[in-house]
């Protein structure tokens, strides 16, 4: 997983609460793998009409934000499916950082898995920023994971991130290594369950 | 005396292997459940040559991309038959057992699991889709994650996780006749918010909660992810150990009497604290349905669809405009003036027998004015429909009997509702797009669902039901 610790770029506003993961990435995509190319079919159905024409009025078909490396969007970005498809999709098209005011729970894991930062701010600095960059859409965005602040124009914002994510994140942590240093502790924990929760384990008399 | 706690508070503490001085606790997984979807998890366990770790606590079902038409053993899309024999092929390389097409066991992967008996109380339980909360109306600590999490519990049996934050939703009072655990959860949704719980566990309580059939627990749990919450449990109780005792892989004789025993003390203790608690009345509950693109977007049968011109909040008007326009609906529009063009009902939300039984009790002897799809939860459910003759009750009504799967609640199959369509369902999710593209969903209970067949439009099941046996 790459290091993050900060970076400069543009930034697209998506201003849609509730922005589900099946919007990130449709459904009918989840047979690819991510060597197809993925983030090419990122917001698919927000971004081309039925007869594949891009839609000018969604965001990052802007020119100033085509090549957005920040989405800044609204409350609950990322809920619905546990798909880390969507993950992918968004980090392959060159995405590495999302600021909202809130994410769905298993999309913030799964963004911590692939090095795609979630910023959370509040929905007023969440809506000022959105402002701010649909006056100047080209004004690059600094997100700074070490400091926790996000530079946008001439005001910085504070962000929130479970610090063990923001930890994983600055260090390029994978969690299976880490796991493995626990081996020992793995085994001697099942050993005893075994005993206490025999219950636990699946009749397959059956 | 120790302190109070909570349910949660006791699975958890049962699964802790450590805890790290971040506050991360790396937490013993009993059951893995794995579906044609997992390819990407399997894929990384290929890249590093390990195997899976506990093949005999890890189970697969194929559900997402089976086909509820047509041939099953010959299917004729290649695509989706790659992914079937991937997920056979992932299961089988590793020793994992596999409820696969051709075993009558096969369904959706949250209807199998339970009614296997593979979800007992008391278990941590994960799979790599976020309905897997369902599994908490047995009193399992069930969430989705995401595909590394995955492939990390396929190689270590253990998933790391910070403790979440604890929320409690007590519905007190007796339903009324013809009110579901889905109208319950769609009321607790538009209450609290689709992130209203996010991230945390929600513990169902009260009178209305102990009322529901295990059934109807699996529908308001499968729904806790949909209020943002990663799992969602309710203690168990006399309902559960009735529901589980003869499952295929629960405890058997004695063995089963002294687990009952000690998941009878998984309850959270009186005074045990929670970070937030919130009430609702089970009598004030009408049948719900939503009108928008999010499960909040929920009203009773009997309300009109909001007017963003009488919406003081610009963020909120326009985000009501939106929805408005998706759905194709006019402002204010009466629930029960729309028109309805297909029906389904299936899904891991509503696909059991009782669900089954629920719409069949409004469509016996009635016609349905549009077309529809009627998908089981499991093979095994489909024959009991059978042999109680439910499916002559739908196929009599005009709708289509089809084979189990998770069918047109995400259409990966192919059971897709056309561009514009609108479409009456059980499932759990009317994002835009989530039946296909352009799709219009309203979600709401088995029997509303029958009810909305029966009218052509958004209909109150109650007055159907008079003297019916519900």
């Amino acid at each position: 997983m790459d290091k993050f610790s900060k970076l400069t770029g543009t930034a697209c506003p998506i201003n849609q609460p509730n922005l589900n993961t099946d919007q990130i990435l449709p459904a009918r995509y989840l047979k690819w793998t991510r060597a197809m190319g993925i983030g090419k079919v990122l917001f698919q159905d927000l971004r081309f009409d039925a007869d594949g024409n891009e839609k000018p009025d969604f965001p990052i078909n802007k020119p100033a934000w085509r090549n957005a490396k920040v989405v800044v969007g609204a409350r609950n970005f990322g809920c619905g499916s546990s798909r880390e498809a969507a993950v992918y999709a968004l980090y392959d098209y060159g995405v590495r950082c999302v600021i909202a005011p809130s994410f769905g729970d298993i999309f913030s894991g799964n963004a911590v898995q692939n090095g795609l930062v979630t910023a959370i701010v509040t929905d007023d600095e969440a809506a000022e920023i959105m402002e701010t960059l649909a006056r100047t859409p080209e004004l690059p965005v600094t997100v700074d994971l070490e400091q926790q602040t996000i530079v946008c124009g001439n005001k910085t914002y504070g962000f929130t991130i479970d610090p063990v994510r923001r930890m994983r994140l600055l260090n390029g942590w994978d969690d299976i290594a880490l796991t493995e240093s626990f081996r020992d502790r793995i085994a001697s924990f099942k050993s005893s369950d075994r005993g206490k929760r025999p219950w636990a384990v699946p009749n397959t008399s059956a | 005396m120790s302190q109070p706690r909570t349910l949660v508070d006791k699975l958890w503490a049962a699964h802790e292997i450590v805890r790290r001085e971040d506050g991360e606790s790396l937490l013993w997984v009993d059951r893995h459940y794995v579906h044609e979807g997992s390819f990407h998890a399997f894929g990384k366990l290929a890249e590093r040559g390990v195997p899976v770790a506990e093949p005999g606590l890890t189970f697969g079902v194929a559900d997402h991309y089976v086909p509820t038409r047509g041939s099953r053993t010959d299917i004729a899309n290649p695509e989706i038959a790659r992914m079937v024999r991937q997920v056979e092929e992932n299961t089988a390389k590793h020793n994992v057992k596999l409820f696969g097409l051709g075993d009558p066991r096969q369904g959706i992967v949250h209807v199998v699991g339970p009614e296997q008996g593979l979800t007992l109380p008391g278990l941590l339980i994960v799979c790599g889709d976020s309905h897997t909360s369902t599994h908490g109306a047995l009193g399992a600590y069930a969430f989705g994650i995401g595909a590394s999490e995955v492939a990390h519990v396929l190689m270590t049996q253990t998933i790391w996780q910070k403790k979440p934050k604890l929320m409690r939703v007590t519905v007190d009072g007796e339903a009324a006749p013809g009110i579901s655990g889905k109208d319950i959860v769609l009321a607790i949704i538009a209450h609290i918010g689709t992130d209203g719980a996010t991230g945390g566990a929600l513990e169902f309580a009260g009178s209305a909660i102990r009322a529901l059939s295990i059934e109807g627990r699996l529908t308001l749990c499968n729904m806790s992810i949909e209020a943002g919450a990663r799992c969602g449990i309710v203690a168990p109780d006399e309902t559960t150990f009735a529901y589980l005792k003869g499952r295929p892989y629960a405890p058997k004789g004695t063995d089963f009497d002294k687990a009952a025993e000690e998941w009878s003390a998984m309850t959270t203790d009186a005074g045990a604290r929670f970070d937030k608690d919130v009430t609702l009345d089970a009598k004030a509950i009408a049948p719900i349905v939503t009108w928008g693109t999010s499960p909040e977007d929920a009203l009773p049968i009997d309300a009109s669809v909001p007017d963003p011109a009488r919406e003081a909040d610009e963020a909120r008007a326009k985000y009501l405009r939106g929805a408005l326009e998706y759905m194709g609906i006019s402002p204010g529009k009466k629930l029960t003036d729309i028109a309805v063009d297909r029906v389904f009902i299936g899904s891991c939300t509503n696909s059991r027998i009782e669900d089954l039984r629920a719409a069949a009790a409004v469509l016996s002897g009635r016609t349905s004015k549009v077309p529809g799809l009627v998908s089981a939860g499991s093979t095994l459910i489909k024959q009991q429909a059978e042999q109680e003759g439910l499916d002559r009750i739908f196929r009599d009504a005009g709708l289509e009997w089809g084979e189990s799967g998770c069918s047109m609640c995400v259409g990966i199959n192919g059971d897709l509702v056309a561009p514009g369509e609108r479409c009456a369902s059980t499932t759990n999710r009317n994002f835009r797009g989530r039946q296909g593209p352009g799709a219009r969903t309203h979600l709401m209970s088995p029997a509303m669902v029958a009810a909305a067949a029966v009218t052509g439009h958004l209909a109150d099941v109650r007055p159907m039901l008079t003297g019916r046996k519900v």
